[in-house]
């Protein structure tokens, strides 16, 4: 009973694993194999060689994906700070209006990033609705809000809130009542409820919420270039400008593969800190 | 081991010093209260949880608050270790108020109906983690953890333990060792062993009466169990929809219950109303003779419940006497182990049960006539509200 149970879960498994395999796996093999090619091919039927790896090192193209980083580091741990109290407040304090909450940020999403975006430049941009009011009352004009590094951030943390905001109430709702009172019961002030208790007991959630935002940001492009008018330039960026303007598909895969291997690796070590089981809902 | 215990916090505020003065042993100090609740209320927008409670404990004391759910019992324990604000009222913890005091500030604690182990610390990081929060360093900490699980008599090797791989029995003693690591000058129980099978139950119940001799700790414990009061608790209160019904020693309350509704919470009872319109005293159901009611010094004037638990109750063997009799049919029989329980109808419908030992048990067949009947100076004369 048990093997034709076995047998059974395989196959349904399989249209799955093909899918996977066509759609995920393949194009990931097709990268890494060309990140090995000479430059400026557009075939793989070449002798391998790691010339772009040497590239990507020599003309500085790590910079770029350390700015990625970094900024992805900041606007994940501002989500975090900002994303707290919210999502506490929305697992275990607003009650129904959670629910309204939550609509209201998933309705966000329906509208494009970039019109999103766009609505920033108009309100920040000179002559756009800070600075414009500004000089309309106080007759003093300013170079605008755009073009700077701390407006990407501002703009990856916009966009990217849902993505920290439900894994961490996720999170917190884990968190038993009675632990956190008990907790407060045997003399723990505020600070020390969140540290000893409500941090590693909601860790699922935060791991989730951070590993998320983290992956995503350092892959995100739109806000570099709209917000940030390529005052620096991010990963993302470096790597579409190889695939198109410079064609060259090796340069732009070895840079694809090493922000792959870079989130990657932070993805699959923080996933196996953390008991995805709890999260799901299902028992130890 | 010089640790700072809440309860040495307060009494340097207080100003009095415990340098010098040589412990007193418990037997000659004159008990005084710990803990006096002045008029508490408690109310949650229209419903009034706790109607104007007055209540004093005594230092070193075992009360049991015990109560049907929703009578209040829950209420007044929150209130008291400070997770709920009272609506007026004062509570006095010896000479400092404390009603506006914290949770976290006040020197009491609870142990949790569902004790609220911390699942992610070990058995000795949940022992240790009131120390920790008063920043005792670690091997201090950890020779108290110890120290606490000889207490609660869990083996030492417990301290590394997960709190998943203990069995419920364990993780109550982990929830004490806790509470007792934190010092408390007032010990809290809300309903902590009611998740666990009988014999466990039993088992802590006898422990942990045992262990309030030990320490010498005020404990007040909550519970719907009139049998977990009565084993462990020094006095028993009662409380009936937001109030003290009655306030008194175990024995006490179960013999002379001021009202009806103690009389029937603290076990089974035969409740016999008096006869309106009787020349002299009469009681429904049961017959007494107007000259021993008299002799007994039953005042005519009287009107309630004459009470008599089954164990005061006797079936009576022909020609017996006693002072108030009635006739009825065995209706059936019940062994609760060793004790018999009979349930006799009587010629008016009322039913009356009867407990006898085991020894004493009597052969009936189903509608055999019988006489039921109980003296007086076993019984109990409950006043009407």
């Amino acid at each position: 009973m048990e093997r034709i149970n076995q047998r059974l879960g395989a196959l349904s498994a399989l249209p799955v694993v093909l899918f996977l395999a066509a759609g995920f796996l393949a194009p990931l093999i097709v990268v890494a194999a060309f990140s090995m090619m000479p430059q400026k091919v557009f075939s793989l039927a070449n002798l391998p060689d790691f010339s772009s790896y040497a590239i990507m090192v020599k003309e500085g193209y790590w910079e770029s994906l350390l700015v990625s980083l970094a900024m992805a580091l900041a606007a994940t741990l501002i989500l975090f700070v900002i994303c707290w109290p919210l999502a506490f407040a929305m697992a275990k304090v607003f009650g129904r209006f959670t629910l309204v909450l939550t609509i209201g940020v998933v309705m966000t999403l329906f509208v494009s990033e970039n019109i999103r975006l766009f609505g920033w430049v108009l309100t920040l941009m000179k002559g756009g609705l800070i600075e414009g009011y500004w000089r309309t009352w106080t007759g003093q004009s300013f170079d605008g809000l755009l073009y700077n590094v701390p407006v990407i951030i501002f703009g990856l943390v916009y966009v990217y809130l849902p993505f920290m905001l439900f894994p961490l109430a996720q999170g917190i709702s884990m968190v038993p009542d009675d632990a956190r009172q008990a907790a407060f019961d045997l003399g723990a002030n505020r600070w020390q409820i969140f540290r000893e208790v409500e941090l590693p007991l909601a860790a699922p959630g935060i791991m989730v919420g951070c590993l998320i935002t983290f992956v995503l940001t350092a892959g995100a492009i739109a806000e570099s270039k709209l917000l940030g008018g390529r005052a620096v330039i991010v990963i993302s960026d470096e790597i579409e400008r190889a695939f198109t303007y410079g064609q060259n598909w090796p340069l732009g895969s070895a840079l694809a593969v090493t922000l792959i291997g870079v989130v990657g690796t932070l993805a699959i070590f923080g996933v196996s800190r953390i008991d995805l089981d709890a999260i799901m809902g299902r028992r130890r | 081991m010089n640790l700072v215990t809440p309860a040495r916090l307060l009494d340097e505020k207080a100003g009095v010093s415990h340098s010098g003065a040589p412990p007193v042993p418990r037997a000659m100090t004159q008990t005084q209260p710990i803990l006096r609740i002045v008029d508490l209320k408690k109310t949650f927008d229209e419903f009034t949880a706790l109607d104007s409670v007055n209540l004093t404990v005594d230092d070193g004391e075992f009360l049991a608050i015990v109560g049907p759910s929703g009578s209040g019992k829950t209420t007044l324990i929150r209130l008291l270790v400070g997770m709920e604000e009272p609506t007026s009222g004062e509570i006095w913890l010896k000479d400092r108020r404390i009603d506006d005091v914290p949770a976290n500030r006040r020197p009491t604690c609870m142990v949790f109906q569902s004790l609220a182990l911390f699942p992610h610390r070990s058995v000795g990081e949940n022992i240790e983690f009131p120390l920790k929060i008063r920043g005792v360093d670690a091997a201090q900490r950890r020779a108290r953890a110890l120290e606490l699980l000889d207490v609660v008599r869990l083996p030492q090797h417990y301290y590394d333990k997960r709190i998943q791989q203990c069995s419920g029995g364990e993780r109550q003693r982990v929830a004490l060792a806790r509470a007792l690591a934190f010092d408390p000058e007032i010990l809290f129980f809300d309903e902590p062993l009611s998740a666990l099978d009988f014999r466990l139950r039993k088992m802590l119940e006898k422990e942990l009466k045992d262990l309030h001799q030990r320490t010498g700790k005020t404990f007040i414990y909550i519970t719907h169990s009139l049998e977990e009061a009565m084993v462990m608790s020094d006095r028993i209160a009662i409380m009936k929809s937001g109030g003290f019904e009655q306030i008194g020693p175990a024995e006490e309350i179960y013999a002379k219950p001021k009202s009806r509704f103690v009389a029937e919470f603290m076990g089974e009872v035969n409740l016999f109303h008096t006869r309106d319109g009787a020349a002299s005293i009469a009681f429904e159901d049961v017959s007494i003779d107007p000259a021993v009611a008299k002799a007994r010094g039953l005042s005519p004037e009287f009107k309630g419940y004459l009470m008599a638990r089954p164990e005061s109750v006797r079936l009576l063997a022909a020609g017996e006497v006693a002072d108030a009799t009635a006739d009825g049919v065995i209706e059936s029989e019940y062994l609760l182990g060793s004790r018999m329980q009979y349930l006799v109808r009587l010629a008016s419908g009322y039913k009356v049960t009867v407990e006898l030992s085991r020894e004493n048990r009597v052969s009936w067949e189903p509608g055999a006539r019988t006489r039921i009947g109980f003296d007086l100076d076993r019984a109990h004369l409950i006043q009407e509200a």
